[in-house]
C-alpha cells in the first residue's frame, strides 16, 4: 500500500480521515514495513467498515491484516446497539470462533526429545485432523442444544476436562445469550460428526517449546519457565460455524435494502443489532462460539489422554483460551464515558490489559494472555494485554501471520514430502494425512509472524512476553 | 489450476485470492457454466480425476439472481460433501428462470486416495461474477477455505 494515502499518526499508527460516506477515520496498525506489504484491498475494505451504521470512534486494522470478505482479516470494529449500530455475519467470518488455546505441561524438552517420535504417532492417532476425519462423540438433538448452549462447560460436565479450565477461556467458557433454536437443522447436521475435530487449512496442534523470554516477570505470572513445554491449539466450531456464516450472509444481504443499509460490498452483509434478523444472528453466532469452545475442550481432553499413556508425569493446564473471530458486548470508555459495545473481530485477539474484571485473579494483575499462532516451521508468540490497548483499538491485538501467498502458489512452489523431511532434519515433527496440503501451508507461504508480533508490541496492542517453537505439528 | 471437462463441455480454473481460492467456470450455457465452477470448487480439494461417480445426489434451489444463485448453488454442494462425507466430480445441471436442479455423482472421501489438501467452508460474495463471455458464460467467485 502506499503510504502517502495516510496520516502517520506515530510510528506504527496510521489514519485515513473520515471521507464520503466513512462516518469514523479507519487506522491501521503497521510498522512501515508492514504497510507497504500490505495489500491495496485491506485500505478498501477498513474505509469501507468506517460507512457502516451505528460504528463508534474508528475502524481499526491490526498489523496482520489482510484482504478479507467485507471486513479485512484483522479488522475491529464497535457498533453501538442504541446508536442504531450493525451486526455483520462478515465481520465475524465463516468460521465462528475460531482461536487458539494454550496448556502448559510441566514438561521440558528433555522430556519431550526421547519419545518424541512416539508422543507424534499417538496425537496424530488421537486428534481427528484433515477433510473427511470425524470425531468420536455423535451428539443427539437434545445433547447439541445443550452444547450449544452449555460451550466449554458442557464439555466439561460431560467429562472433558477439569472445572479449572473454564476459569481460563473467555466469558468462563460459555458465551451468554445463545440460543440453539436460532440454529438452522442444516448446521446442526453439518456439526454432527465434527466435535473433537481439528479441521483442515491452517488449523493445528502444535506442541511447543519456548525457546525466549521477553518479559521475565509477566512469564512467571504465566506459569512459563524457560525452556517449558507448552501444547497449543488452533481451530474453531467447525461445520456448524460454517453453515451459520453462509446462511446468515445471505440473508442479511437480501435483508440489508429494507433496513436502509447500503452496502459498498456485498460482504459486508449486515442488519441492525435491534432487529429480529440481527437478534437471530446474534443468539445463533453465540451458540457457534459456544461450538467452538467446547471443540477446543474436547481436544484438550483427548491430547491430555494422548500425553498420560508416555508421560504420566505431565499436568496439562490451560494457560488461556482466545477466539479470533468474534462479535462480543463489552463496556468500553470512549470520549470519557463507558459504553456497551458490540466489537466486531474478525481475526483480530481481544487483549484486556490489567485489573479488567473479566479476567481471572490469578491473571488480573498481568493482564490477559494473547496467544499469536505461527506457522509449523516458525514460532508463536505469547503476549500480554496492555492498558492502552483499551483506547487504541478496544483492547485488541493481531492474530497470527496471515498468508504472503496464496494456496495455489504454495502448492505449485512446495512438495509436501520435501517440506516434512525439510522440517524433521530441524527436530519439527508434521503428521498430517495430506502431504498436499502441508505444501500449502508451507511456512515460506506466510508472512514473517515475528514482525507482525513486534508491531503490535511497539503499537501497545499487546507487550510481547514469550516465543515458543514447534516439535510436533497435527496438521489437518 | 486449470482443467477441461468434455462431457461437461467448458473449462474450469483457480483465479488467486491472498488468503483462499478464486473458482472460476466457463462454458457454453450458464448451467455448465455453473457446472465448471463446481469442477473448479472439488479441484480446490482434490485432484477430481482421483474422484469416482459411484454414488449420485440431487439437489435443486431456487434463486432470481444468477449471481447469487451460484453461491447458493456450491454452498449446497458444501454442505452435500461435508454432511456426506463425500467429493463429487460430475455436475448435470439444468437452470430455468432461477430455478436450479443438479444431479452430482461422487463418492466418500477416502483421504489415502484423494489426499485432501483442504476443507472449503463456505462460498463467498467476494469476486462475485456471473456474466455472458464470449459465446457462452463465466461464473465465478471465491471461497473461504
Amino acid at each position: 500500500m502506499d503510504r502517502a494515502q495516510f496520516t502517520r499518526l506515530d510510528e506504527n499508527a496510521w489514519q485515513v480521515a473520515p471521507r464520503g460516506a466513512m462516518r469514523v477515520p479507519a487506522v491501521i496498525y503497521a510498522s512501515a514495513a508492514l504497510i507497504d506489504g500490505m495489500d491495496q484491498k485491506v485500505f478498501e475494505q477498513i474505509t469501507h467498515v468506517a460507512t457502516l451504521p451505528g460504528i463508534v470512534q474508528a475502524a481499526y486494522a491490526m498489523p496482520d491484516a489482510h484482504w478479507g470478505y467485507g471486513f479485512p482479516i484483522g479488522g475491529v470494529a464497535a457498533f453501538d446497539a442504541e446508536a442504531g449500530g450493525v451486526i455483520s455475519a462478515g465481520g465475524v467470518g465463516f468460521d465462528i470462533s475460531c482461536g487458539v488455546r494454550s496448556l502448559l505441561t510441566g514438561l521440558s524438552r528433555d522430556d519431550i526429545l526421547p519419545v518424541q517420535k512416539e508422543l507424534a504417532e499417538l496425537l496424530y492417532y488421537a486428534i481427528p485432523a484433515g477433510l473427511g476425519s470425524t470425531g468420536a462423540i455423535r451428539l443427539s438433538g437434545k445433547e447439541m442444544d445443550a452444547m450449544l448452549r452449555g460451550g466449554a462447560r458442557w464439555a466439561v460436565e460431560q467429562g472433558y476436562g477439569e472445572e479449572d479450565d473454564l476459569q481460563r477461556v473467555e466469558e468462563r467458557g460459555c458465551m451468554a445469550g445463545a440460543r440453539a433454536e436460532a440454529v438452522s437443522e442444516q448446521a446442526k447436521k453439518r456439526q454432527r460428526d465434527e466435535m473433537g475435530t481439528l479441521g483442515s487449512g491452517n488449523h493445528y496442534l502444535e506442541v511447543q517449546q519456548l525457546t525466549e523470554v521477553y518479559d521475565a516477570t509477566l512469564a512467571q505470572d504465566f506459569g512459563l519457565e524457560p525452556g517449558a513445554i507448552v501444547v497449543s491449539i488452533h481451530c474453531g466450531s467447525r461445520g456448524l460455524g460454517h453453515q451459520i456464516g453462509t446462511e446468515f450472509l445471505k440473508r442479511m444481504l437480501v435483508a440489508a435494502k429494507g433496513y436502509g443499509i447500503s452496502l459498498p460490498d456485498r460482504e459486508l452483509a449486515c442488519a441492525p443489532l435491534r432487529s429480529p434478523l440481527g437478534e437471530d444472528y446474534l443468539g445463533a453466532m453465540r451458540a457457534g462460539i459456544n461450538c467452538a469452545l467446547a471443540n477446543r475442550q474436547i481436544l484438550t481432553h483427548l491430547t491430555r489422554r494422548a500425553f498420560a499413556e508416555i508421560l504420566p508425569q505431565a499436568h496439562l493446564r490451560l494457560l488461556y483460551d482466545v477466539s479470533h473471530n468474534t462479535c462480543k458486548l463489552e463496556e468500553h470508555e470512549v470520549g470519557g464515558a463507558r459504553r456497551r459495545l458490540f466489537v466486531h473481530r474478525k481475526g483480530a485477539t481481544r487483549a484486556y490489559g490489567p485489573g479488567h474484571p473479566e479476567l481471572p485473579e490469578a491473571l488480573r494483575a498481568s493482564g490477559q494472555p494473547v496467544l499469536i499462532g505461527g506457522t509449523m516451521g516458525t514460532a508463536s508468540y505469547i503476549l500480554a494485554g496492555t492498558a492502552e490497548g483499551e483506547a487504541k483499538s478496544f483492547s485488541s491485538a493481531c492474530h497470527g501471520a496471515g498468508r504472503a501467498m496464496s494456496r495455489h502458489q504454495a502448492g505449485r512452489q512446495w512438495r509436501g514430502r520435501a517440506l516434512v523431511d525439510e522440517l524433521a532434519a530441524r527436530g519439527i515433527l508434521i503428521r498430517s494425512p495430506s502431504l498436499h496440503g502441508v505444501a500449502e501451508e508451507a511456512p515460506g507461504a506466510y508472512k514473517d509472524v515475528s514482525a507482525v508480533v513486534e508491531a503490535s508490541h511497539q503499537a501497545g496492542l499487546a507487550r510481547k512476553v514469550a516465543r515458543l517453537e514447534p516439535l510436533i505439528v497435527i496438521k489437518g | 489450476m486449470s482443467g477441461r471437462d468434455g462431457e461437461q463441455g467448458g473449462y474450469w480454473e483457480h483465479f488467486p485470492h491472498e488468503a483462499d481460492m478464486g473458482v472460476r467456470g466457463v462454458g457454453p450455457s450458464l448451467a455448465q457454466a455453473y457446472a465448471q465452477a463446481a469442477l473448479a470448487l472439488t479441484a480446490v480439494i482434490c485432484d477430481p480425476a482421483t474422484v469416482q461417480p459411484r454414488e449420485t445426489v440431487r439437489i435443486e434451489l431456487d434463486e432470481a439472481d444468477p449471481e447469487l444463485l451460484l453461491v447458493d448453488f456450491l454452498n449446497a454442494l458444501i454442505f452435500e460433501m461435508a454432511t456426506r462425507n463425500m467429493l463429487f466430480k460430475r455436475f448435470d445441471l439444468s437452470v430455468h428462470e432461477g430455478h436450479l436442479r443438479a444431479s452430482m455423482s461422487g463418492e466418500t472421501i477416502d483421504a489415502a486416495r484423494h489426499q485432501p489438501r483442504v476443507e472449503v467452508k463456505g462460498a463467498t460474495y467476494t469476486e462475485l461474477a456471473v456474466h455472458r463471455s464470449g459465446g457462452g458464460w463465466l461464473a465465478q467467485c471465491v471461497v473461504d477455505v
